[in-house]
């Protein structure tokens, strides 16, 4: 049954001063899938997600967010339907746990004892003790920030989540920990998410679908399967790059 | 112990000067920083501006005090009171380091924060008022506590043109070769810019964001 999708990006290019950002780019994301959007750094796959919370807008083209031309769209109601998490967190060095997830929230207009209930929750579900509340971003380790960042951007039960490299920063481990619960939280939300990495083995894990990027242009769409065994020259060898042991990946080591 | 004979015997003059000149102090600093804070924000947002701007608030820095009074007597309002020439001098001398240190903070901020708080949804001015402005006000502070503590120093030359302050003592002194008469207005000056160094100082640590 084909369904209407919930980001559609038609013929998108971007041009910064004399720099081709992208060159007309088409894609389609539809309701519930995880999107990995995969490149090496400079390939326009940072920008491409910034297209769709119009942190940034297309120099000709247009980016459609369930149907209508984000360009007509009030962009503060846009962003605040969609979860923005980023590699360096950027959490509010300023607000405890508890006001850096419930801002948005806050200024939505939601009453005390709704955003206080919406916080306990919400750290239950990244797996964060009730006591980090209180805690300022400082005090926090690495994932536990991050898990704080994912948290934030759930806040408002967005419809679509967008990350730009949510777990490049982290030490292996954790990096595996939160991969992990981000499978598990994504089974129970199913949201649609994507996602920008440049780690290969991440983008098989995660992804129901990998958007190949290299120099602004959009090489190819595949899911995970596909993608080991694409014939096209750059998937290929982004698979040769990373080398063995990429089949378990796919199987997402049991979430 | 003369001096403080005589500052103790003149107590009363020692009190109305003192706080004639924290109110020079405090009004042209509250001027300044009606001014300077939303103009080092206008800078900090854009970048074209922030040459001309800073250019400008550095020249009146480099006037000297006593030919910025001078300058400023003929103008018209401000020229018909001493008060108010004093306090648009001192306005315009506690700008520079109120305005820099606004532009620094704000563009101190780290820019992660700044687009987390875009993604996420954020007006520019819920930006402004609830991200950048907190986490800039330590450094927005030490500009003006530089700002007070010059124009503690500069104010006592208001009285070179008749706008009173510690500096009647200072000039008077001067004039009648009398230590204790300049001292009388010193160190009441001094302990003001101390004072307004710590408390201030003391509000910057409290607002300092790790």
């Amino acid at each position: 049954m084909p369904q209407e999708p919930v980001i559609e990006f038609q013929n998108v290019s971007f041009v910064i001063g004399k720099t081709q950002v992208l060159s007309c780019v088409s894609l389609q994301v539809s309701r519930g899938e995880t999107l990995a959007l995969l490149g090496r750094s400079g390939s326009g796959k940072t920008t491409t997600l910034k297209l769709i919370n119009r942190l940034v807008g297309p120099t000709s083209g247009e980016v459609l967010v369930n149907g209508k031309p984000n360009r007509d769209a009030d962009v503060i109601r846009l962003r605040r339907g969609m979860g923005y998490v980023i590699q360096d967190v950027g959490l509010f060095p300023h607000f405890t746990v508890a006001k850096n997830i419930g801002l948005v929230p806050e200024i939505e207009g939601w009453n005390a004892e709704r955003i206080r209930r919406r916080v306990q929750e919400l750290l239950k579900l990244v797996g964060l003790g009730d006591e980090m509340a209180v805690r300022y971003p400082h005090q926090l380790s690495g994932g536990q920030r991050q898990r704080v960042g994912v948290a934030r951007a759930l806040a408002a039960d967005p419809e679509i989540l967008l990350m730009d490299e949510p777990f490049g920063a982290l030490d292996p481990l954790t990096r595996d920990e939160l991969q992990r619960e981000f499978l598990r939280l994504q089974q129970r939300l199913n949201k649609t998410v994507v996602f920008v990495t440049h780690d290969l083995r991440e983008a098989l894990r995660l992804g129901s679908r990998i958007a190949l990027m290299e120099a602004g242009n959009l090489v190819t769409v595949q899911t995970p399967e596909e993608f080991l065994k694409s014939s096209d020259p750059w998937a290929s060898a982004y698979v040769r790059a990373f080398g063995d042991g990429l089949v378990s990946a796919t199987q997402r080591g049991e979430p | 112990m003369n001096v403080v004979r005589f500052m103790f015997e003149n107590r009363a003059q020692v009190f109305d000067l003192t706080l004639e000149h924290l109110w020079l102090v405090g009004l042209s600093t509250a001027f300044a920083m009606l001014i300077g804070i939303p103009l080092g924000i206008l800078i900090a947002h854009r970048p074209r501006l922030n040459r001309p701007v800073l250019a400008g608030a550095n020249v009146i820095q480099t006037i000297p005090s006593l030919a910025l009074f001078g300058f400023l007597l003929p103008v018209p309002w401000i020229g018909d009171r001493s008060g108010r020439l004093a306090v648009l001098a001192l306005t315009l001398y506690a700008l520079l380091p109120i305005i820099r240190n606004t532009y620094t903070g704000i563009c101190g901020v780290d820019p992660a924060v700044v687009e987390a708080g875009r993604g996420m949804g954020l007006t520019e001015s819920q930006l402004l008022f609830r991200v950048e402005l907190p986490l800039a006000m330590s450094v927005i502070l030490s500009g003006v506590r530089i700002a007070i503590v010059i124009s503690v120093g500069v104010a006592t030359i208001a009285a070179a043109i008749g706008a009173g302050g510690l500096g009647e003592f200072i000039f008077r002194g001067l004039a009648m070769v009398d230590n204790r008469v300049i001292f009388a207005g010193a160190i009441p000056a001094a302990i003001l810019a101390l004072i307004a160094d710590l408390g201030v100082g003391w509000a910057e640590r409290r607002l300092r964001v790790r």
